[in-house]
């Protein structure tokens, strides 16, 4: 059953994404997600960005359609939230290695936080198109994390992918374990890496979704359904599965190439 | 323990456990994953002739246990790409009924003779869905349209023809009479049964369609009406949909007529696994209830003398 809440606050990250703080649900854990309804346009699946505490959040960048809605909504405005779903990281690892995409930090950020308040170490490596899209750099610091970044045109850290930085890290530092969201061919990338260094992946997927109750099979991959069995998978469980990197399923089911989900599908 | 076989409309499955349309229905892989789970058969998504993409989001909403309404607007891949899927799934090994849907009888006929190519062992027609113009139970109300529609796709190949038939209507008889006129080797019965849920704070109905279909253990004392009334009215084999979760459900189902059931919220509450937890339990409760085999108790409650037993004094039989 959804419920109705008010958007309590409403913070622009960065030019493109905007981070949205509601009273619901009263309970989650990091790298569960949402079914974040827009009433009169669609409802979209979510991974919270602010998982523990009474005040939770999303984090959205605008992909157009429906993320380009939820971007319009102010403090004060009405949405439906139903779940959480899915399961979340496991935040026990002591010695771990974040890294994040755009806006895959976004379901990073809460577990990263809540690992470092066990006492765990975390060094987080944050990639993006430019030195104004970072996201939550400064929070992953604040909350204890060493932070290295890469950006496309080399306004901020490296110049170029994220990736040949995870590599050096991981060629250079011991870690327990590697959290990981993102594109998928950069997730890709980071699990033949992490394989090399014989360290464990988590990672974070994002698929186009309708039920979430691990009915509908919109969002299956291999035998898994992202709803109720993700969104977070060990790498191995992924890894070596005909969809990852290379196709999803539309809202029609169709298979299509790599990329962010279609939620373009009002063209009925 | 009691044989759990059951043969009908020309097929033999190992178990009367069927996956309904529009669940696991996506991918082959997870049609396979079904089979592996332990039905009987499985059922494709709704195909039609082109891609679909379906309503946008609300296209659900949960009501605690007892059941879900929907309004997914027979999203599918079209019959061009979903062979893949079946195919993948039959891979597997697998026992696929091909379900499609359009909007008259040609369209039907065309889908139909596509569908038989593809390895399927069955055709269900989706002649139910309760929520899409021009589409499923809106061709399906109307007896006419079914004979025409189901004898339409029986010519137009050669495997065995479902009619999944909608509750939506004065007289679901009178739509199982007119499938077997145009040739159906069998019924399934029901599809979704109409509702709406509304959000109160914000005036609205929830789901982005407005109306949807009301499914689960809320139905299940109507799609077990409806598979005994339909019974009474036709010769060819019934299977039965609707909230179906338990051993005890199948066994009801079978004594009202019907000869298989197709199962699908009960995959939310209790996850795929309920195939193989409720094939675990109906032998021992086949045994416990003097049933050698599943087929003995199809149809038994229709022996009961119903309405007809000497009444109380002052009571007016019904029937």
């Amino acid at each position: 059953m959804r419920r109705v809440c008010r958007v309590e606050e409403r913070v622009q990250e960065t030019p493109s994404t905007v981070t949205l703080r509601f009273d619901d649900p009263p309970a989650a854990r990091p790298g569960q997600f949402v079914m974040l309804w827009i009433p009169g346009d669609d409802e979209i699946p979510m991974s919270l960005s602010y998982a523990e505490g009474a005040r939770k959040g999303v984090t959205v960048k605008a992909m157009g359609g429906t993320s380009q809605h939820v971007l319009k909504i102010r403090t004060g405005g009405r949405i439906g939230i139903r779940g959480p779903y899915g399961v979340g990281f496991d935040v026990t690892p002591r010695r771990i290695l974040v890294v994040g995409g755009g806006s895959g930090a976004a379901v990073l950020a809460p577990a990263t936080e809540a690992a470092l308040a066990g006492g765990a170490s975390a060094v987080v490596a944050l990639g993006a198109t430019t030195a104004s899209e970072l996201l939550f750099a400064d929070r992953f610091r604040a909350a204890g994390a060493e932070v290295a970044v890469a950006t496309d045109d080399g306004s901020a850290g490296a110049h170029g992918f994220v990736t040949p930085v995870a590599d050096a890290l991981l060629r250079d530092r011991p870690f327990d374990v590697l959290w990981t969201c993102g594109p998928e061919v950069m997730m890709e990338k980071l699990v033949a890496s992490a394989a090399r260094h014989q360290v464990p992946v988590r990672l974070a997927l994002e698929r186009h979704m309708k039920c979430a109750l691990g009915l509908c099979d919109a969002c299956s991959i291999g035998p898994y359904h992202v709803c109720i069995d993700g969104p977070v998978f060990p790498a191995e469980q992924i890894a070596g599965l005909p969809e990852f990197g290379r196709f999803q399923r539309d809202a029609s089911g169709r298979r299509i190439g790599r990329g962010p989900p279609v939620r373009a599908h009002r063209t009925v | 323990m009691a044989d759990l076989r059951t043969q009908f409309a020309g097929l033999r499955l190992r178990n009367p456990l069927i996956l309904a349309s529009g669940i696991w229905g996506e991918s082959g892989v997870s049609l396979a994953g079904a089979h592996h789970h332990g039905a009987g058969a499985v059922v494709t998504k709704s195909i039609g002739d082109a891609p679909r993409p379906g309503y946008p989001n609300p296209t659900i909403e949960t009501f605690d246990r007892w059941g879900f309404l929907n309004a997914m607007g027979l999203p599918n891949p079209g019959i061009d790409e979903y062979p893949q899927e079946i195919a993948a799934a039959l891979a597997e090994g697998a026992t696929v009924i091909g379900s499609i849907f359009g909007h008259d009888a040609a369209e039907f006929a065309a889908l139909g003779r596509r569908m038989a190519a593809t390895g399927v062992v069955a055709l269900e027609l989706n002649l139910s869905c309760p929520h899409a113009e021009g589409l499923g139970s809106e061709v399906g109300s109307d007896p006419a349209a079914v004979e025409e529609i189901t004898r339409a796709v029986v010519r137009a190949q050669p495997l065995p023809v479902l009619a999944k038939l909608t509750p939506n209507t004065a007289d679901i008889g009178a739509l199982a009479e007119a499938a077997e006129r145009g040739g159906a080797s069998g019924i399934s019965a029901i599809n979704t049964v109409r509702g709406l849920a509304i959000d109160l704070p914000l005036r609205r109905p929830t789901l982005a369609h407005g109306l949807g279909g009301l499914s689960g253990a809320a139905i299940r004392p109507l799609g077990l009406a409806c598979v005994f009334q339909i019974y009474d009215r036709i010769e060819i084999p019934i299977i039965g949909i609707g909230g179906v979760s338990t051993a005890e459900d199948v066994v009801a189902y079978a004594m009202a007529g019907a000869r298989a059931v197709e199962i699908g919220t009960a995959v939310a509450f209790d996850g795929i696994g309920v195939f193989e937890r409720i094939e675990t339990a109906l032998g021992p409760l086949l045994d416990t209830l003097g049933f050698g085999t599943f087929e003995e108790a199809v149809g038994v409650a229709h022996e009961a003398d119903v309405g007809t037993a000497v009444p109380s004094a002052g009571a007016v039989p019904h029937r």
